[in-house]
Order: C-alpha cells, then sequence, then structure tokens
C-alpha cells in the first residue's frame, strides 16, 4: 500500500514541528514523532482510508498525554520542562514568551490551540483527534487564548498594552 | 441575511479568527467589530498569538527530515516493538530529557564527558536492543573484520572483549556518529534474549573511575581509560552489569598490558 506509506512520509515535517511546539524540546519531540511513525507503520491494518493526517496527529496527541502521565508519577523529572531557559532579552525574549505562555496551558488546551493555529486543522478535524464534541474544542480554544492574553500581560510589563 | 444584525457570540469571533464563519455570519462579526473595540483588541490579540507561534514553530516543517524517520527501516524495527514498546517510549523520554537537558545547559556549562557518552550510549541501546533482523553491521562471526573496521575508523586499537563467562555471546558491532567523531557499537546476547552493549569512543577526558546510571528499566556503566570511554548498557539490574561491565573492563586491561612491550 503505497499510498499509505507515502502518505505518512508526506506528513513527517508537519508531525515534527506540532511535536515540537507541544514538548518544546527538540529530542523528546522527534521521539515521539518517531514513536509515532513506529506505531502508524504497525497499524496500517487499522487504518481503513479517511485522512492519514489526522489519523497521524490522533496517535501523537495520545502517546503525548500518556508521556505526560508517565512524567505526572514522576515528579523528580518534572522540573525539565519549568527549568526550560534562562531568562532572555532582545529580540528572542518575545519568542521565548510565547513558549512559556504554551507551556502554562493545560494539556487539552494546548493540543487543541496547536492543532487549529499551527496545523491549520478544522474545528471538526481537531474534535476527532480529541475525541471530544466541537464544541468542547471551541471552549478549549476559548480558554487557551484567555489563559496566554493573562500570562502575557501579568508576565510582560511590555506587552501590557495589547489589550 | 435575516440575522446578520443578531449580537455576535464569543464562539464566532474565534471562527472568524481561524477561518470558519459561516460565510452569511462574516459581515455581520467585520460590522460588530467595527462598533465594538474591545472585541476588536481581543480578536487582533487572538492574531498576534496565533503568529508568534507560527513565527517560533512553523521553520521546523521546513528542516530536512533526519534520517532516523526512514520508514523502512521504521517498519522493520515495528516487527519486534511490541514487547518492549513500554520500556521504549519511557526510556525516549528518558533520555530525551537528559539530552533536552544537556542541550539547555550547554549554553550555561558544557555538559560532562558522562552526561554525553552515557545519553549517546543509551539511546543508541534504544534503538538497537529492539532489533530483531539488523542489530548490528558486523556480526560476531566476522570478529577479526570487526576489530580491523572498527579501529580503523575510531583510529585506536579497540578490544572486543569475550563475555561467554558472563554468559553473554557476542551478536555483532556497528559504528555510530558519536559526539566527537565515530564511536563504536558491540553487541552481546544471553541465553534469555536479554541485551547488553559496549559503546566506545575517543575522549580527551582523564582516566575515570567505574560509574553508574540507570534510567527506568536499562542502565549503564561509564568509565575511561587510556583516552577512550566505554559504556556497557544493560537491564537495569545493578549487580548483573556491573559483573559484565568488570568483566569487559579486566579483558580490556589484560589486552592493552599484553599489547604493551
Amino acid at each position: 500500500m503505497a499510498g499509505f506509506r507515502q502518505g505518512i512520509e508526506t506528513a513527517i515535517p508537519a508531525l515534527r514541528r506540532y511535536a515540537r511546539a507541544l514538548t518544546r524540546n527538540a529530542e523528546l519531540a522527534d521521539d515521539l514523532v518517531q514513536d509515532t511513525l513506529v506505531r502508524a507503520l504497525r497499524s496500517e491494518h487499522l487504518f481503513h482510508g479517511g485522512d492519514i493526517r489526522s489519523w497521524l496527529y490522533t496517535i501523537l496527541t495520545n502517546l503525548n498525554r500518556n508521556r505526560l502521565r508517565a512524567l505526572a508519577r514522576r515528579p523528580a523529572l518534572q522540573a525539565i520542562d519549568d527549568n526550560d531557559a534562562p531568562e532572555m532579552a532582545g529580540p528572542e525574549a518575545g519568542a521565548r514568551d510565547i513558549e512559556r505562555a504554551l507551556a502554562s496551558l493545560v494539556e487539552d488546551q494546548r493540543t487543541a490551540l496547536l492543532l487549529v493555529v499551527l496545523e491549520g486543522l478544522t474545528y471538526r478535524e481537531v474534535a476527532e483527534v480529541q475525541g471530544v464534541p466541537i464544541g468542547t474544542v471551541m471552549s478549549r480554544l476559548a480558554r487557551a487564548r484567555m489563559q496566554i492574553k493573562a500570562y502575557l500581560d501579568g508576565d510582560r510589563p511590555a506587552l501590557r498594552r495589547i489589550k | 441575511m435575516i440575522d446578520r444584525d443578531s449580537p455576535v457570540t464569543e464562539d464566532e469571533l474565534h471562527a472568524y479568527v481561524d477561518g470558519e464563519i459561516a460565510a452569511d455570519r462574516r459581515g455581520a462579526v467585520e460590522a460588530w467589530l467595527a462598533s465594538h473595540p474591545e472585541d476588536a483588541a481581543r480578536v487582533a490579540h487572538w492574531r498576534a498569538q496565533a503568529e508568534a507561534i507560527r513565527a517560533h514553530y512553523g521553520m521546523i516543517a521546513s528542516e530536512p527530515v533526519p534520517a532516523r524517520f526512514d520508514l523502512d527501516k521504521l517498519a522493520r524495527g515495528a516487527r519486534s516493538w511490541r514487547a518492549v514498546a513500554a520500556a521504549a517510549v519511557i526510556v525516549a523520554f528518558l533520555i530525551g530529557g537528559v539530552v533536552g537537558w544537556m542541550a539547555h545547559a550547554a549554553s550555561a556549562a558544557a555538559p560532562s564527558r558522562f552526561d554525553t557518552f552515557t545519553a549517546q550510549a543509551l539511546d543508541a541501546y534504544r534503538v538497537y536492543v529492539v532489533e530483531v533482523r539488523h542489530p548490528v553491521e558486523v556480526t560476531g562471526g566476522e570478529r577479526p573484520h570487526l576489530v580491523q573496521w572498527l579501529s580503523k575508523r575510531l583510529d585506536y586499537e579497540l578490544r572486543i572483549p569475550e563475555l561467554e563467562q558472563s554468559g553473554l555471546k557476542l551478536v555483532g558491532g556497528r559504528l555510530l556518529p558519536g559526539p566527537f567523531g565515530p564511536a563504536a557499537f558491540c553487541m552481546y546476547e544471553g541465553p534469555s534474549g536479554e541485551r547488553f552493549t559496549i559503546y566506545y569512543a575517543r575522549t580527551d577526558s582523564p582516566q575515570t573511575a567505574m560509574r553508574y546510571r540507570e534510567a527506568d528499566r536499562f542502565a549503564a556503566v561509564y568509565w575511561v581509560e587510556h583516552g577512550l570511554a566505554y559504556v556497557v548498557s544493560g537491564p537495569a539490574d545493578r549487580e548483573r552489569l556491573l559483573n559484565v561491565a568488570q568483566a569487559a573492563y579486566d579483558q580490556i586491561d589484560k589486552g592493552a598490558s599484553q599489547g604493551r612491550p
């Protein structure tokens, strides 16, 4: 089934982008992508048509959720994300802000926001990936945007003017 | 439309930003925003957030795809994956964490050689220990060729110990890219299929004592001798792993002293 393989291959760059934004850690992200690909290849018989890309996003999202559950059981290691990077100033600071703002989100909200704004999925596709009704996707999106705004307003006086 | 002037909901504002607004409501939303500056500012902020996210992560999709994502290779590994999937995911995460931490620490303080080599060796262990058909490039049956080839590439006369006394048979070896040049990687297998590996890399570190590191189900023992770093990796059974490492160390040491005049 060459189309299947090709569909997966084509999606790799976008999966890496999504995983990087989800985890904010290059190595971790690529490990997630690799696990996603392995799982997809192994589950070829379970794939009955449809959008390969959405299916891959679903696998990656679920694997990341499992990873975070494992992480929650290991409090000693949780510092890796929080401790992400030293304070920075200058042009890097803005980029660091959005990274930290994303880190402050609840996982389901971060997933919904990234799938919509970074990966360009429709609300319906995100609902399928997350296995929830569209209304839930929209409320996750709304809460994510509110939280990011609050984070940026609260932590960065320079951005407080944007209301 | 009829409801053109009905109040715009919060959901509609999001849908508008994300290009999901129904065509017959677009005009109503735009009119609403023109007369409601607070909502217009919120919409502008949401757009700025999306832009910032895309600006920060967008370019990753344009990077060349790393070789590790070769689907043929992954498909071969997939067959033996199931049994160790849970462990591999956890170890992937642990190693990812170590490497990620090292990457972030790199600007402040260079990671120790111990961290670097141990992470590399465990990474290689994790990748190749699940391989059933292609765990090595040169098999243990061609030991002289294996030793000669890897020694040449590392520019160092390697000793590949015989660990039969510890119940381990040499499966073979392969060349790996290391942090500071080529690294060699040899795999051993026990009667019940458990695998141990020895990772070799040139280093400028001084001689060190043996150090042990555990990462969930797997563990590594690291030492440096005569400019070569060794990492013996295997299942996280401290006593067993230290025995294997000690046996390897003894043979390497013996070989080295015999080789000298």
